[in-house]
């Protein structure tokens, strides 16, 4: 019986040691992409076509989503504000709620999930096929040639999308509120103007996308440059970088919401 | 053995093991300039290791691999990105770049490493793919291609800076019989008309006797014989005559090592 214990304590204490050792790798390993992103704002068209492959691919699901986030958000809102009369705060409910908190985590999560986990498949593919072993015999750097480009397209298009989303999703409760349901349209409108705070909502909001497009990209190229090369390694790699970044987005988006917004009305 | 004066690469004592199992013991070779040569011997016998060694991406327990009188192993990453420059390696199955198409694949390396123009540069890819064939092709995606093609383009891809020396590892793998001949004439044939030097590690004994000018054979990571395509084909080592004639049994057993036969069926004494 001691012995079981003594096992059990070991493999804890293996566990634990191999988490902070591959923190601590995929620290260095975020490091190094930072310090070889030269090339990639040097020669910026390597950024620019996989813009075209994490943020533009990314729109049609980010608008969609958000179209129906903000249709739903307005027609929640409606349905409880009614019961105190309070109607027309709608929009301000629908704009607050999109730009502190949906807006920017409900599109890192689908970001993660449509382009998070393409970049670490084609990253483990890439290492599977050798095709990085063969970079590297070229003397290129498939950090600096394959990684830091994907790194920093995926952190320019993070925001841009959680903007569009936001946009998309506000004018979705309109269509409820105002179209549909027929809520008047000056005060939805002049009530969300007046709620809005431009510092503490819209510039909190971009920088939390900020965060959780550093946070996902980052995790999905280390996820694909440390995939195993095999068929099995990839899509394991693929599985963590959507689990492990949600969890992610989550942790960091209480982290920051307890910061930004504390003692605000 | 080649003469040592002429060599491009020259390795002494090299060990390598991974971790605990010893994969190369005690290796010594020479290899000329515009020379091709094979490095034969079973899977798993160390011979793909010995390709990853001379390229510098992994280092020696001991012993050494100089290129061009330099010490692989000893050399900066900056120093060893530029001797990298003058070799190139065809992997097994191509590993072009999947998401460039036939034409960027082969100008990668120029535009990565050269400021040349680009109507330079399209001059150059045109008569590297000239070269293999596949001139007509170089618009296509690598997954438009056969496994020929892929591998005769990755062949355009590594000549593109004209290099030193090309390590092919196994490049007969898994290809037609046409392919296998066009592949194995185009290694000849570059290596004469570019004066580099080829290694070819590979297990395809009859397609590479054909184009080869010195064989290595490894087996269990020492060199069990060397020669000439000719006194290769005449030796009488156990070893080289059941390796070359692709015999089942002889010095390397068809039998796992195990227990007497009899006794693991658990018949012992019952004959008796």
């Amino acid at each position: 019986m001691p012995r079981r214990i003594v096992t059990g304590i070991q493999s804890v204490g293996h566990r634990v040691i191999d988490s902070i050792w591959r923190l601590g790798y995929a620290s260095r390993f975020f490091l190094l992409t930072l310090i070889k992103s030269g090339t990639s704002l040097r020669r910026f068209t390597l950024v620019i076509r996989e813009l075209y492959f994490t943020g533009v691919q990314s729109l049609i699901i980010i608008l969609v989503s958000g179209l129906f986030v903000g249709m739903v958000l307005g027609l929640q809102g409606f349905e409880t504000l009614q019961r105190y009369g309070a109607e027309s705060a709608v929009g301000t409910m629908v704009a607050l709620s999109l730009l502190r908190e949906l807006g920017p985590v409900v599109s890192a999560l689908l970001f993660a999930s449509r382009a998070g986990s393409a970049i670490t498949a084609e990253i483990g593919l890439m290492k599977a096929t050798e095709q990085l072993a063969a970079m590297e015999m070229m003397a290129v750097d498939p950090i600096a040639r394959v990684v830091a480009p994907r790194f920093w397209a995926g952190v320019i298009s993070m925001p841009l999308l959680a903007g569009l989303f936001s946009a998309i999703g506000i004018y979705g409760g309109y269509l409820v509120a105002v179209v549909l349901i027929g809520v008047d349209e000056g005060s939805f409108w002049s009530q969300m103007q007046s709620a809005v705070d431009f510092r503490y909502d819209v510039v909190n909001g971009i920088i939390k996308t900020c965060v959780f497009g550093v946070a996902v990209t980052a995790i999905a190229v280390f996820e694909g440059y440390d995939a195993a090369p095999t068929a099995e390694g990839v899509s394991g790699a693929t599985t963590r970088t959507v689990v492990t970044s949600s969890l992610a987005i989550l942790g960091l988006d209480f982290i920051l919401t307890s910061f930004m917004f504390r003692g605000m009305g | 053995m080649e003469d040592a004066s002429e060599s491009l690469i020259e390795i002494q004592g090299l060990n390598f093991s991974y971790g605990q199992r010893p994969i190369l013991k005690g290796i010594d070779m020479t290899m000329g300039r515009g020379k091709v040569i094979a490095i034969m011997g079973g899977s798993g016998s160390g011979k793909t290791t010995l390709l990853r060694l001379i390229g510098g991406a992994v280092r020696p327990t001991s012993g050494y691999v100089k290129v061009a009188g330099q010490v692989v192993h000893k050399l900066k990453r900056d120093e060893l990105f530029r001797m990298r420059r003058k070799m190139s390696m065809l992997f097994q199955f191509g590993a072009l770049f999947t998401d460039l198409s036939v034409f960027d694949n082969v100008a990668f390396q120029m535009r990565e490493h050269t400021d040349l123009p680009e109507s330079m540069i399209r001059d150059l890819v045109l008569m590297k793919l000239q070269a293999v064939g596949l001139r007509g092709a170089h618009e296509l995606m690598p997954n438009q291609l056969s496994g020929g093609m892929a591998r005769r383009v990755a062949l355009a891809r590594s000549i593109a800076l004209d290099p030193l020396l090309i390590m092919y590892d196994e490049p007969f793998t898994g290809l037609d019989p046409i392919s296998l001949t066009v592949i194995g004439n185009l290694i000849r044939r570059l290596t004469d008309a570019l004066g580099m030097t080829s290694i070819v590690v590979t297990h395809d004994v009859q397609e590479s006797l054909k184009i080869v000018d010195y064989v290595y054979f490894i087996a269990n990571g020492v060199i069990a014989a060397h020669g000439t395509p000719d006194e290769v084909r005449r030796s009488v080592a156990p070893f080289v005559h059941q390796f070359v004639h692709g015999e089942e049994d002889g010095p390397v057993s068809f039998h796992y090592p195990a227990r007497p036969y009899a006794q693991d069926l658990k018949l012992e004494g019952s004959f008796a």
